[in-house]
């Protein structure tokens, strides 16, 4: 079952997701990027229903690229934070979006941040955040080793630490992960971590 | 000729004008002026207040200056009935920006945002555009301190210096002439009282009818801080643009 979880580095932030997309008690497939990059600087893991993930992440990044070419500015991290906690809070008491997200940036002024936004609209800045079946083992893990001066390779080895957790300990663990990180380099996809691949079946 | 596109604001007239909107700007050209100078740790606004009858309450608090949020302030010259929902708007737009990102609002992009509402009263029919022209002064984490200008017909611009109302193009030329880069806030303050009781028609500067505002940073925070009476009447008398009492007489 689902598992999206961040923490923030010395200099960095790193989100790291499932990537199985499954109905009932079917896997669609197992090689989906639930991990959305935002801007340059932001990257959005969500779980929660297929289609509401897929809407949801597509309309707020949309809403950020609409910011950006109409003032020239990007929207910070917090603000970006605030605006998808906004409408998820107007569409929870109409037709609420059955998202979990976090939401990691990095700003020039302020570092790297990651801020843990549920489908009930709460919205908090974190050091490390995690949803789905996979956050109690994620969370367990990041409780125990997490540092706040982590460099990158230290922050992978605990990301590592934290699916081999949830892959030995969860009945309905996800095969595979992608991992992605924000810096003051931009966002973009780091590693991913398979142990099946999805690959064509043959015709009987 | 012209008469058959004055009454019209949405239609051009065959020299491709807006009879209407320069109107509006004429109507400025009488009101009591404004200055605002942009200096390099914050931003000085100075205005005219037109005292018509001397039966008149002044009002205590200002009159042409108004802040819009805790980082924006503006000064208005032109029709004050209009001025009012115009900054009304802004600060609706503000708030609703403050709502939606917990950030305050880039100045420019308030600016933007009020010259929209203006430019469409100058497109859609029937209606008359806003008689006024703003000076906004503010401080934004991405470009610093801001001062922009602008007119009934939508447009806006950012300056180091501008001038609005009564003179504003002798204003503006002796502010070309005596503004230098990296001016402080002090002598942004000498240089607006200098340039105003210049232009202003009246022969001595009192502070009965002037106002003067600064956006300036105090540890870190913004702040917007109206001249009190008193201040004002000392600041006068030290740029000496103003005689001492009894000369006067």
């Amino acid at each position: 079952m689902e598992s999206v979880f961040g923490l923030v580095g010395k200099d960095f932030a790193i989100v790291a997701a499932d990537t199985s997309a499954v109905h009932s008690i079917l896997v669609h497939k197992t090689n989906e990027d639930k991990i959305m990059l935002l801007d340059s600087h932001k990257l959005m893991g969500a779980s929660g229903e297929t289609g509401d993930r897929a809407q949801f992440t597509e309309y707020i990044q949309k809403n950020v690229a609409l910011y950006q070419f109409r003032n020239g500015i990007p929207l910070t991290t917090a603000a970006a934070a605030n605006y998808t906690r906004g409408e998820l809070a107007t569409a929870l008491r109409k037709n609420p979006y059955q998202v979990n997200i976090i939401l990691a940036g990095y700003d020039k002024e302020i570092g790297p941040s990651i801020y843990y936004i549920d489908y009930i609209a709460s919205c908090h800045k974190l050091d490390k955040a995690a949803f789905g079946y996979g956050s109690y083992f994620a969370l367990a893990m990041m409780d125990r080793h997490y540092r706040r001066d982590m460099t990158i390779e230290e922050a992978i080895e605990l990301v590592d630490k934290c699916i081999i957790e949830i892959r030995s300990r969860l009945v309905v663990a996800p095969p595979n992960f992608i991992i992605k990180i924000v810096d003051k380099d931009g966002a973009r996809e780091y590693a991913w971590r398979q142990s099946i691949k999805d690959s064509p079946v043959p015709a009987a | 000729m012209s008469r058959r596109y004055d009454s019209r604001t949405t239609i051009f007239s065959p020299e491709g004008r807006l009879y209407q909107v320069e109107y509006a700007m004429e109507a400025i050209g009488n009101a009591g002026s404004a200055i605002g100078i942009l200096a390099k740790d914050g931003v000085v606004l100075v205005g005219e207040k037109k005292v018509t009858s001397k039966l008149l309450q002044t009002s205590a608090s200002t009159e042409k200056m108004y802040k819009v949020d805790d980082h924006v302030a503006c000064a208005v010259a032109g029709i004050m009935s209009d001025a009012n929902i115009l900054i009304n708007t802004a600060r609706v737009q503000a708030q609703r920006y403050t709502y939606a990102y917990q950030e305050p609002m880039p100045v420019e992009q308030l600016v933007q945002s009020l010259c929209d509402t203006k430019q469409g009263y100058t497109q859609y029919g029937g209606l008359r555009p806003f008689g006024v022209s703003f000076l906004f002064a503010g401080w934004d984490k991405n470009y610093g301190f801001q001062l922009y200008m602008s007119d009934p017909s939508g447009n806006y611009s950012g300056w180091k210096a501008a001038a609005i109302g009564a003179n504003n193009q002798a204003a503006q030329s002796m502010l070309k002439q005596d503004y230098k880069d990296e001016i402080t806030r002090e002598e942004a303050v000498q240089l607006a009282l200098k340039v105003l009781s210049k232009t202003m028609d009246s022969t001595s500067l009192t502070s009965e009818k002037l106002e003067l505002a600064e956006v300036f940073l105090t540890n870190g925070k913004v702040k917007y801080q109206v001249c009190s009476p008193e201040i004002l009447s000392k600041l006068l008398l030290k740029s000496g643009v103003t005689q001492p009492a009894a000369e006067a007489s």
